[in-house]
């Protein structure tokens, strides 16, 4: 049994190295900007090792329940803070250090010789203790403190090469659209709180997670103390923040331009922190979730369309880490999807594979860059030659994304679609079989854009790299040129390709060891994972024993397998004979490769729509006209009229006694007649 | 009855004015002037960190400490007395005078230009604040209301920039429209039979058993008539259009007073005066403030959308983030229930947080402007790498006001929008929809002045020095300490809160 202090310190580990480089490194010893670098990767690594501890003392069964402490008490508002530890967590724990572990000591080849390496170690560790605060949070406003943290830490690394224009505006979109969707998490507790009264009747705290959960229970002692339309409300706000940051429609559109970042901050934000942070929270909240089928149906429909929307852009794009991210946005409505669906330990099972495959081509592509110097995937090509360690990789990663067995993603992927299929009886039939065939469809998408994406890029001739690509675009991005050492085609350095070597043979084999299909492997029990999460969820809600599992189906994995070759087959067709740099196959239907690449004209909607025209020219225009000819026109005006009534009223004092008699003539008789009247 | 003579308090708000006495007929030459008046600022600093951290907050203390009482004019049958004290709610807001009056001063070591007088003007800013947040009679704190414009007026027209005289008198001319009204509201009730005593402790209890009938003016006239001086101080829309003229052409260290502590006083006033004396017409009219209180949130923060120059941005945010202080109190506008502190709470301590982060945000501005000098924010961009101090202290203050946890304005703005949402559930999620405007601004103004591409005449930017960064370092710590430890402050405004919520919930359930 883990100590308190031990899964406290998984948390405070990266917060200190956060504080150490940010404090000490950074202001007096940036010389040794190196130091944050290795204190960063100790700090993870204990962190690792304590987080492997706790999930081995939570699969042992003991009981991690710690007493919370008061961080506010205001009136009637008790806000505590504590560890929540269930399989959900203890997974969680383990994801997030020992990804972010492998993209720390990546960064340490990819960063090296960057000006501001120690800024860049602070950030990384705010942005991993953040994630961890967030998954261990026992209490929502606690959960919603880090959520945010975990957004200005993103914000802070996308913008991090911040003398780039985009970078900075790229930042910026990501904090705000998140924010959109922190306004309906924010409401979901201000109404948590005004049944405050409520729950405090039944010896609960209208805060803390297992209270809400206990609160939304039908069966629960005095009858559920949320029900109704107010449930559903409840859970659409706390999705409506989840879809913020895990990008799911209409709130995608961040995600793609996140990659302004330094890449292996796109691999632990694709991966195992923010965008993760999405799915956890519906996970979080999935005893709420569940008693709700409006909200389950909106869940499941959001995602099952933003998992075919994305990858539909995904099959355009020419930079390799925006195919990647709508793949990433893509894969995320699978998991909210499945959620929507009632698989909740499928969903969570499809976080971890998906986080390590992920994480895996996001390092790929940073390698790439590193030997390239573009991410363009126009100027690739070839590559496979030059470095076949890469190669191997990201192939591995990119079938395993695919859903090809016996790699990672084939089963969480199969547990998804299988669940979707049998449908659980929560939401109606039809929402089933809707998300279904999208999530299909999805997996052939998905077939097409990663295998373009891998013979795009190191298959046929090399296209000339980053110089090529300078030379074509008339003019030169200086600050492109500032952070890329140019063209050097070869393999990675040792520190950069170990932690992807780590990430691929998990990509390989977790999916499958996790999640044993027939027998237990290694002493793993089997449908260890699923079993584990589904147990910890009905635990939570103090139920015991064991809870179903899917069994493997071979008819669904032909069928998933049959889906995933021909999106395969056809990027072969197309791709693989092409020679040189002629046009993109897929743009030869011109109307739909436009709207496509144009992301379907949502950027231009929002961006240059909406807010610029709507809400910055015409609304807050009009508001500021308002404002300076009405409002303060109105004080100006007043301060004049006193100014100049001096003048007006000097004329009046003329000494004549005959026009001061009719005024008072005529005042007398004004008086008499209001009186009259009032009378 | 509330007697004594502690001292401590006299001592905390005279001790600035003694000491621009001392600098007007002894001390010589611009070097000893700013060291003394530092000294001064460092000495009354103490002085109301010991008032904050001495005031008793355990349960069962007394509500007013620190008490300095003595008969003032008794020759003339004017029943006002020298009376000087602290509650809960005052003793946070003593102690962010003393800090800002600290950093004010610091901000102001470039002064060249008549270095004594601008100093004594400063300080006696000082004193007249104190005064107003520890006062605890009516006609006392009235005197130091409008001491207080005096210093302010001379610092916006002499030491100001740009159309300085126009926005000292806009800023004098409003604020004494404003007492005006307050000047009658506090004659009626001195001269309502049975009341006869400007003793606010004594009003807080008396005028609360008080019917219609016996008043001068019917009870929700004077409410009005404190609000509007109180409003317009906030201030509030629509009457709010002083201070983006006031904050733009003051001197850095007056905008800070002014943002920092002047604005507090209507807040102030509002708990103080509006609820604490009247809350039955506090719970009628709520629904007006938290009207006028989303308006400004929303309002302001559009209008500071289109602000192109730094510091009118910052004052246009400011009417932003005031309108959550009347939001917050809005709160006792529930119609069942019990009401709890945690609204008024918020307002209270989004006085506080609003001081320092505005404070900070001014401080970083003061320091652009200084060397760029420009506050035109198309002109600048870049400045992080140049300037990587002053980018981190804009940006820790910048990520406070929009509500980031951790940082002190997250804390007040929680409390605010939990206790409002529990009596006005639409108006208070529209204040909360606030939060991605305020984001907006304060991304896209960070992002225009210290990120992207820098201009080639900004290469060669110096960051701030040790003497400039003093005063962000002290505001820095303020926020981020109460960001992370906020019951510091919260339980000290809960113990002044606590006894207008008990008058308060006999009101609302009879």
């Amino acid at each position: 049994m883990v100590s308190e202090a031990v899964i406290w310190s998984i948390f405070l580990l990266p917060l200190g190295s956060f504080v150490f480089a940010a404090l000490v490194v950074r202001p007096f010893f940036n010389r040794f900007s190196i130091v944050s670098g290795f204190v960063t990767i100790a700090a993870l690594g204990t962190a690792l090792g304590f987080s492997i501890m706790t999930l081995r003392s939570v699969i042992l069964g003991h009981h991690l329940e710690f007493e919370p402490f008061e961080w506010l008490v205001v009136g009637d508002a008790t806000i505590e803070m504590g560890l929540l530890m269930d399989p959900l967590t203890a997974l969680m724990l383990v994801v997030v250090t020992g990804v972010s572990l492998l993209v720390q000591i990546y960064s340490l080849g990819y960063m090296k010789g960057d000006p501001s390496f120690s800024r860049y170690y602070a950030y990384m560790s705010l942005f991993t203790a953040a994630m961890l605060g967030l998954v261990l949070s026992s209490n929502i406003i606690q959960l919603y403190m880090f959520w945010e943290l975990v957004g200005v830490s993103s914000y802070l690394l996308i913008g991090f090469w911040h003398e780039r224009p985009a970078a900075a505006a790229a930042a910026k979109k990501a904090f705000i659209i998140t924010r959109i969707g922190d306004v309906g998490f924010l409401i979901a507790i201000l109404y948590l709180f005004t049944q405050a009264d409520t729950f405090a009747v039944a010896g609960l705290n209208a805060f803390n997670i297992p209270d809400i959960w206990q609160a939304a229970q039908p069966e629960a002692a005095a009858g559920a103390i949320i029900g109704g339309a107010a449930l559903t409300w409840l859970a659409l706000g706390i999705f409506v923040g989840a879809a913020g940051k895990s990008g799911q429609f209409p709130l995608h559109t961040w995600l793609p331009d996140a990659m302004e970042g330094p890449t292996p901050v796109s691999a632990l934000i694709h991966a195992a922190t923010m965008v993760a942070a999405g799915v956890f929270l519906v996970a979080r909240f999935f005893p709420i979730f569940e008693q709700s089928v409006d909200a389950m149906t909106v869940v499941a429909l959001v995602g099952a369309f933003t998992a075919v929307f994305a990858a539909s852009m995904g099959l355009v794009m020419n930079d390799i880490k925006r195919v990647m991210a709508y793949s990433t946005v893509s894969q995320l409505g699978y998991m909210m999807a499945a959620l929507g669906l009632g698989l909740y330990a499928p969903a969570i099972f499809h976080l971890v594979t998906h986080a390590a495959f992920k994480a895996l081509l996001f390092l790929g592509a940073g390698s790439v860059n590193h030997a390239t110097g573009t991410f363009d995937m126009r100027y690739m090509g070839g590559l496979r030659k030059h470095m076949p360690v890469t190669y191997v990789l990201v192939l591995i990663a990119g079938l395993a994304l695919v859903g090809i067995i016996p790699l990672a993603g084939f089963w969480s992927k199969d547990e998804i679609l299988l669940g979707a299929w049998n449908g659980d009886g929560i939401v109606d039939t039809w929402v089933s079989r809707v998300t279904f065939f999208s999530l299909i469809a999805g997996v052939v998408a998905t077939a097409f854009y990663t295998i373009r994406m891998i013979i795009l890029t190191f298959h046929g001739e090399f296209r000339g790299g980053i110089e090529k690509e300078l030379e074509d675009k008339s003019k030169a991005d200086p600050a492109a040129e500032a952070s890329h050492g140019g063209i050097h085609l070869h393999e990675s350095p040792f520190v950069m390709v170990l932690p992807m070597a780590v990430l691929g043979v998990a990509a390989v084999f977790i999916g499958y060891l996790a999640n044993p299909q027939w027998v237990d492997e290694f002493g793993i029990p089997q449908h260890w994972i699923t079993g584990f999460l589904a147990d910890g969820l009905a635990e939570s809600l103090g139920a015991v024993g064991h809870h179903e599992t899917l069994e493997f189906s071979w008819s669904m994995a032909a069928v998933s397998t049959a889906a995933a070759l021909s999106g395969i087959g056809l990027a072969a067709v197309l791709y693989l004979r092409r020679k040189g740099q002629g046009t993109d196959p897929l743009e030869r239907i011109k109307p739909v490769h436009t709207m496509l690449s144009e992301k379907y004209y949502m950027d231009t909607l929002y961006e240059n729509v909406i807010v610029r025209k709507g809400f910055y020219r015409v609304f807050a225009g009009t508001l500021d006209w308002i404002e300076r000819n009405l409002v303060d026109g109105t004080v100006d005006l007043i301060g004049w009229f006193f100014r100049n009534i001096g003048t007006v009223i000097g004329k009046m004092q003329t000494g004549q006694v005959q026009t001061y008699a009719t005024g008072i003539a005529f005042g007398t008789l004004a008086i008499i007649l209001a009186l009259l009247l009032a009378n | 009855m509330v007697e004594g003579y502690n001292g401590l308090l006299t001592a905390t708000v005279f001790l600035p004015v003694v000491g621009a006495l001392v600098l007007l007929l002894v001390v010589k030459g611009d070097k000893n002037v700013r060291n003394f008046a530092v000294l001064i600022a460092l000495a009354d600093l103490v002085l109301s960190l010991i008032v904050f951290s001495f005031f008793d907050r355990s349960e069962g203390a007394d509500r007013f400490q620190f008490v300095d009482k003595i008969t003032w004019i008794p020759d003339v049958g004017l029943n006002a007395n020298f009376f000087l004290t602290v509650d809960g709610l005052s003793a946070p807001l003593v102690a962010l005078t003393g800090l800002l009056g600290m950093c004010a001063i610091l901000a102001s070591w470039h002064i060249g230009f008549r270095v004594k007088e601008y100093f004594i003007w400063l300080l006696v800013l000082q004193s007249a604040v104190m005064g107003v947040f520890t006062s605890m009679d009516l006609l006392l704190f009235f005197l130091f209301w409008e001491v207080e414009l005096v210093p302010m007026f001379m610092l916006i027209s002499v030491w100001g920039s740009g159309r300085k005289e126009y926005s000292a008198m806009k800023f004098l001319i409003f604020t004494i429209l404003g007492s005006g009204f307050m000047l009658v509201g506090i004659v009626a009730v001195y001269l309502t039979p049975g009341l006869g005593t400007f003793d606010m402790v004594e009003l807080s209890t008396k005028a609360t058993m008080l019917t219609s009938a016996g008043l001068l003016i019917p009870m929700g006239g004077l409410f009005w008539l404190f609000f509007v001086g109180f409003a317009i101080k906030l201030p509030t829309w629509p009457v709010h259009t002083w201070l983006p003229d006031a904050h733009t052409d003051a001197p850095t260290a007056a905008s800070v007073m002014l943002a920092g502590v002047l604005l507090k006083m209507g807040g102030y006033g509002l708990l103080r005066i509006n609820v604490g004396m009247f809350p039955s017409q506090a719970d009628k009219f709520a629904w007006v403030l938290v009207f006028l209180g989303v308006v400004s949130v929303l309002y302001g923060a559009v209008i500071t959308m289109r602000q192109t120059d730094l510091k009118r941005l910052i004052a246009y945010s400011s009417v932003s983030h005031m309108g959550l202080v009347l939001v917050g109190i809005g709160s006792i506008g529930i119609s069942e229930g019990t009401l709890s502190v945690t609204g008024l709470n918020g307002a209270a301590m989004q006085l506080f947080t609003h001081g320092t982060v505005t404070g900070l945000l001014f401080l970083s501005v003061g320091l652009v402007y200084e060397k760029t000098h420009t506050r035109y924010i198309p002109d600048l961009g870049g400045l992080a790498g140049r300037m990587p101090f002053v980018a981190v202290a804009m940006l820790i203050a910048g990520l406070a006001s929009l509500g980031l946890p951790g940082l002190s304005g997250f804390v007040s703005e929680l409390l605010v929008f939990l206790g409002a949402y529990q009596a006005y559930e639409w108006p208070t999620a529209l204040a909360v929809a606030g939060i991605v405007l305020a984001a907006g601004y304060i991304l896209w103004m960070m992002q225009r002045t210290f990120f992207g591409e820098r201009r080639a005449s900004f290469d060669d930017l110096p960051d701030a020095s040790l003497v400039e960064a003093l005063p962000l370092v002290l505001m820095l710590v303020t926020i981020i300490g109460v960001g992370v430890y906020p019951a510091i402050l919260t339980d000290v405004f809960e113990s002044g809160l606590n006894p207008m919520v008990d008058v308060l919930n006999g009101v609302i359930n009879p």
